[in-house]
């Protein structure tokens, strides 16, 4: 009997194993395509928690179906089972594992996040630079992102642009050219970088395929940087609740080769700048019309962006 | 209670103790007697889990198709700020507290709570929280839509202009509930140190008892920080302070420290005692000790010391400094220790054992199942890099609600059914338990599950509207939540029939060790006729040795010899 379980968990366990690098491999899929350097990063820590994730899960209910399919009492057997108060090695060896496990994925992470430097307040910014190169000799896995965000950050210039969020409104200014836009546009492998600004409350800048976010606080400006890696159009989301239209604030980005991006740029400043469409204003004016049940009073959005680059109404993007 | 004599089942013991109102009357009086207490919590805040509930589900229809075709975006975030405040406010502590307000005394041999009257304010509150949120329906503008953790400034928006509006009445209900839950805190502790039988020392002490010490500790520490928060806010709201209004110059960051300070530890404060409940039907449906059950217990008390470092998790994106975001990944990482020992602990426990998958087992290993996913998704969720991508979308949403539903609404069904017989007398049906818990995992995999891929391809949480891209999961979701909803009815069929045409249960049907099996079901007034004296650890399973010394009834301090079917009467 104990020899049977021991053979039988061995099996399930090896079996278990190949699973769980089966779903690590799998976990790529279930993100948008990595259209930042910052991305692959990202994915490659994820599939790491996914394939120990699994191994866990299983790990722990296969014991306990075994359990409810063998070790189940007759009908008629009303006795005890053994009287088994504890074991110390066991307990002593779940409890180390564990530790040296979450030290281990706490480190994995640190790398991760060492490597995209990513910014959210300004004073630690570039304490990583110096720190990157050697993190990337020891690093096990593919360094061509972190390379990506290295070669990025090292040309000039880098993109200044300005992000404001507002109920509910995005609206992007390229100080430079002094152009304003409702439509993110971004050339393809050059180090962004955005000062986020909030005109009211608290907004959240989330863009799923480059996998960042960064909340946007009133009265501060936050710097933020990544490095687009993929052409394309991508959905940029109000990822922190900001009131009544907060799922309508929604923006695209849209990647460019360098030539493209400089085209438009030129062409927009080309434009005068006129209101731009906004589904909050659209939504609110138009009242209680729309044939949904109830509605309260809710603040009024801010007047629709003027800018010199909108793209045609209404938005509504998906990645590609 | 002297319906216990008309059970006749035991009538030396079951002595009325005079002038103790004997009907259903006595639940809607100021009763301080901590078992009417714990029904009453039970019952109250089992109503709110319905409202909480339905409004769910229209939430939950709302969102079966992309756009906004339902209800108003208005409506739509009232229904989400009110399903959380309703569920966790109005469910989840109370059902908790109410079911540890039972259990506790019993368990610790104790007549009643250490504060009786104190025990009957907190309950008494709760109705009044219940009433404000409930109210703010109907004054102008509506209840709050800044959803269940309020930040400024939406919070402080205030589109009516109105001093009474929905957002005054939500936190004067918080700041209630809050204070409700202090003064538990304090019986709680105080109860659990002071009041425990004697003999019963530390390591004698139920691991339930461990766990709602543990818990209530969280509160004592933890509430006054979001109670101040709350104040801060309403006086920001009514009076134009500037704590956190940024157009004062207050900072909207700092509400979120409070809020969080103790609003993480809150989970611990609800999953702690189902923790408990596990570490309790377990050992009596494998008939085996509880394995381990010194770390068990004291992994609880740990649990409370690094919940409260771990706040800043919720907050990574933020703008915190980067040190701040990886001391707190750390630490929360950490939470996966002392949770990992009671779920290794608890597998040891059924392996090899006796195993009778009753409802309440099937409860227990479907909750034990859920946590081990939710604490898989929650390590994702600590890493910063992950948690940068998936923070405020659906994916924590998923999350969170397989540690409150797949664990948490799991152990309490676990509970109810457990304890069932002691507390009314009778035994639920069987039969309808199963259907019960069938409908209830396939319905939280079908709801939660879906959240999650949802989430990873980026749906922010809190919309009304969506893009198509995330319509399939959406839709699974919603029909999941419609039959989460249709399995609440078999448990209500269930309760509500066995507790008025139940067969009589006896005093031990499961053939439990504990102090609470060893008094009549339900237990008189005062609980115990003598104080009973423990003698050895508590789950003696597959040993002889009696948990108690002299008692007057000598049946009872030996389950282990007591065969008989759990459908038997007790002899």
């Amino acid at each position: 009997m104990k020899l049977r379980a021991i053979l039988t968990l061995s099996f399930l366990a090896v079996l278990l194993g190949f699973f769980s690098l089966w779903m690590a491999q799998q976990s790529y899929s279930w993100v948008p395509p990595e259209a930042a350097a910052e991305s692959k990063l990202v994915d490659d820590l994820f599939s790491i928690f996914v394939g120990l994730g699994t191994f866990i899960l299983l790990g722990v209910t296969i014991p306990i179906v075994y359990s409810l399919m063998f070790h189940r009492a007759g009908k008629y057997d009303f006795s005890d089972g053994p009287h088994i108060e504890g074991n110390t090695l066991l307990e002593v060896i779940w409890t180390a594992v564990p530790i040296v496990l979450v030290l281990g994925l706490s480190t994995a992470s640190y790398r991760t996040y060492d490597k995209m430097s990513i910014q959210g307040p300004m004073e630690l910014v570039h304490l990583h630079l110096p720190q990157l190169v050697e993190v990337a000799n020891a690093a096990p896995f593919d360094n061509t992102p972190q390379k990506e965000i290295e070669t990025a950050q090292e040309s000039a210039p880098i993109e200044d642009i300005d992000v404001t969020a507002k109920q509910w409104s995005w609206v992007f200014r390229y100080p430079n050219q002094n152009v304003t836009s409702t439509e993110l546009h971004l050339p393809v492998d050059r180090r962004i970088h955005l000062a986020l600004h909030s005109d009211d409350v608290l907004h959240g800048f989330y863009v799923p395929a480059f996998r960042l976010k960064q909340d946007i606080i009133p009265n501060r400006v936050i710097d933020f940087e990544f490095t687009p890696v993929r052409i394309g159009t991508y959905p940029l989301r109000d990822s922190l609740y900001s009131g009544t239209y907060f799922a309508a604030n929604q923006a695209n980005i849209v990647v460019q080769s360098p030539a493209d991006y400089q085209q438009w740029l030129a062409d927009a400043a080309a434009q005068p700048p006129s209101p731009a469409y906004n589904q909050a204003n659209f939504e609110y004016s138009r009242g209680t019309k729309s044939g949904n049940i109830g509605g309260w009073k809710s603040v009024a959005p801010a007047s629709p962006p003027i800018v010199n680059y909108s793209p045609q109404p209404p938005v509504n993007s998906s990645p590609d | 209670m002297t319906n216990i004599s008309l059970e006749a089942i035991d009538g030396t013991r079951a002595q009325p103790y005079p002038g103790a109102p004997d009907n259903w009357k006595r639940f809607f009086t100021f009763s301080t007697d901590h078992k009417v207490i714990g029904i009453q919590y039970i019952i109250t805040s089992f109503f709110f889990f319905l409202v909480g509930g339905l409004l769910s589900m229209i939430m939950r229809g709302e969102l079966i198709s992309p756009e906004t075709d339902l209800v108003d975006r208005t409506v739509y975030n009232a229904l989400f700020t009110m399903h959380g405040s309703i569920m966790l406010f109005l469910w989840t502590f109370p059902v908790l507290v109410g079911l540890s307000n039972y259990l506790v005394p019993l368990m610790i041999g104790a007549r009643d709570m250490a504060f009786p009257r104190l025990n009957a304010v907190s309950f008494w509150l709760i109705p009044v929280v219940g009433v404000l949120m409930i109210a703010s329906f109907l004054v102008p503008g509506g209840p709050s839509q800044s959803g269940w953790w309020a930040y400024p400034p939406v919070s402080l928006q205030n589109p009516t202009g109105n001093l009474i509006n929905g957002q005054v009445l939500w936190i004067l209900a918080v700041a209630i509930s809050g204070v409700s839950s202090i003064m538990g805190g304090v019986n709680f502790v105080t109860t659990i140190f002071k009041m425990r039988a004697p003999g019963m020392t530390w390591f004698r002490t139920p691991a339930f008892v461990w766990s709602v010490l543990a818990a209530q500790l969280i509160q004592l520490y933890g509430l006054p920080a979001l109670t101040a928060g709350a104040v801060m806010l309403l006086l920001d709201l009514t009076v134009g302070t500037s704590f956190f209004a940024p157009e004062r110059g207050g900072n909207p960051v700092l509400y979120q420290h409070f809020f969080w300070f103790y609003s993480h530890p809150a989970v611990y404060v609800m999953v702690l005692p189902v923790f408990g409940v596990f570490s309790e039907v377990l050992p009596v449906h494998a008939r085996k000790p509880l394995f381990g059950y010194r770390v068990i217990a004291v992994s609880s008390v740990l649990i409370t010391g690094i919940s409260s470092l771990v706040w800043v998790h919720h907050m990574f994106a933020s703008a915190t400094p980067s040190w701040m975001r990886i001391l707190f990944m750390v630490s929360s990482m950490l939470v996966g220790v002392p949770t990992g020992i009671k779920v290794f602990g608890w597998v040891a426990t059924i392996w090899g054992g006796k195993i009778r998958l009753t409802t309440p087992m099937l409860f227990a290993l479907g909750g034990i199942v859920n946590f081990v996913f939710a604490g898989v998704t929650g390590i994702m969720l600590a890493s910063v890099p992950i948690d940068i991508h998936v923070n405020n979308t659906y994916f924590v949403v998923g999350h969170f609600h397989y540690v409150i539903y797949g664990t948490i609404v799991f152990g309490i069904y676990a509970a109810f059914y457990h304890w069932f017989s002691k507390i009314t007398g009778r035994l639920y049906y069987e039969g309808l338990g199963k259907v019960h818990f069938v409908l209830t995992f396939l319905g939280t995999l079908l709801t939660f599950l879906p959240m999650h891929p949802a989430g990873l391809m980026g749906m922010p949480r809190r919309v009304a509207s969506y893009d198509p891209e995330f319509a399939y999961w959406n839709v699974v979701a919603s029909l999941g939540g419609f039959l989460l909803g249709i399995s609440t009815l078999p448990f209500i069929l269930n309760m509500v029939s066995s507790w008025i045409l139940g067969e009589k249960a006896g005093d031990n049907p499961w053939r439990a060790i504990g102090l609470e099996w060893l008094t009549s079901s339900p237990p008189s007034v005062e609980n115990f006729e003598e104080t009973p004296v423990v003698i050895a650890a508590p789950y003696g399973y597959g040993t002889q040795q009696p948990l108690v010394e002299a008692n007057p009834n000598p049946g009872l301090i030996q389950p282990s010899f007591m065969i008989q079917s759990p459908n038997s009467e007790a002899v």
